[in-house]
């Protein structure tokens, strides 16, 4: 399965690869930020996608409502600080499937991705 | 300044460290930033807008930064490196944004990406017009002060106008 990693600290990326690897999932796709996974995400096709928030250029938001003016069927989880209810909210309003907050173990990860792909299916 | 923000990030800081660094910090008493930390090399700053304003910054030795990055990414990180700084930078992200949404209640508050300011004795100075409070870390890996200014909108309007 194809996964699509979004998020400008390069840290965070590798920290969440090193998690998808130990859950099996090496076929990662990574942008750093809204604008450069606008750009790669129709030829790389993801099943999943991990989103960020807060991102210079283009933020998870941005990213999020032209994605889905597109593409209603990939599941989105967005993982980021943001943890306050109304931006939850926002951001479920947007098209996310499921949210994750900073920080997380790696079972808080496999958790979302393993219930996110299961209401997708 | 109001405890809500100091208590915030202390709850933050022992989150982020636990969960991500797998990490006890000890949480010494928080004081007044006197502007004098110049005996650190590494700081990552994040400014908040909105219904809340003013600036966050993590302070620490190069050692220290890099003893906690590395804990974060699961290797030794190299101080020079750039993973180095968006490693420092991402501490910064959590640690604040965790605290945020701890006070934010039902205001509307952004925090900028962080900028990561590497020099050994900078200083790093926030508003003058607002108590600016340390809250010193302790972990095995040495010690990081998170220095906090922040205010309510609200408050920082009227002092303008007046």
């Amino acid at each position: 399965m194809r996964i699509m990693l979004v998020d400008d600290s390069q840290t965070m990326r590798n920290v969440q690869k090193k998690i998808l690897a130990g859950l099996g999932h090496t076929d990662i796709v990574e942008a750093s930020d809204g604008q450069d996974a606008l750009s790669k995400v129709g030829a790389a096709n993801p099943e999943l996608i991990l989103l960020d928030w807060n991102m210079p250029n283009l933020d998870g938001m941005g990213f999020l409502k032209a994605f889905r003016q597109k593409n209603k069927a990939t599941p989105v989880v967005m993982v980021t600080t943001e943890a306050e209810k109304a931006r939850v909210v926002e951001a479920i309003k947007a098209g996310v499937n499921n949210y994750l907050v900073k920080p997380f173990t790696p079972d808080d990860l496999k958790s979302k991705i393993e219930v996110t792909l299961a209401r997708a299916a | 300044m109001d405890t809500t923000y100091i208590v915030a990030f202390v709850r933050s800081v022992q989150d982020v460290a636990g969960t991500m660094l797998g990490l006890n910090v000890e949480v010494g008493a928080p004081r007044i930033h006197e502007g004098n930390n110049a005996g650190n090399d590494v700081s990552a700053i994040i400014g908040l807008s909105g219904d809340c304003v003013g600036s966050v910054a993590l302070c620490f030795s190069s050692q220290t930064a890099a003893g906690m990055v590395g804990k974060f990414v699961g290797m030794e990180i190299d101080p020079e490196s750039p993973d180095f700084t968006d490693g420092v930078g991402e501490l910064a992200n959590m640690i604040t944004g965790g605290a945020k949404s701890r006070f934010s209640g039902n205001r509307s508050i952004s925090i900028s990406c962080p900028s990561v300011v590497i020099g050994h004795g900078h200083r790093v100075f926030q508003q003058t017009d607002m108590p600016v409070i340390e809250i010193p870390i302790q972990s095995e890996c040495g010690e990081m002060l998170i220095v906090v200014s922040i205010r309510a909108a609200e408050e920082a309007s009227v002092r303008a106008a007046g």
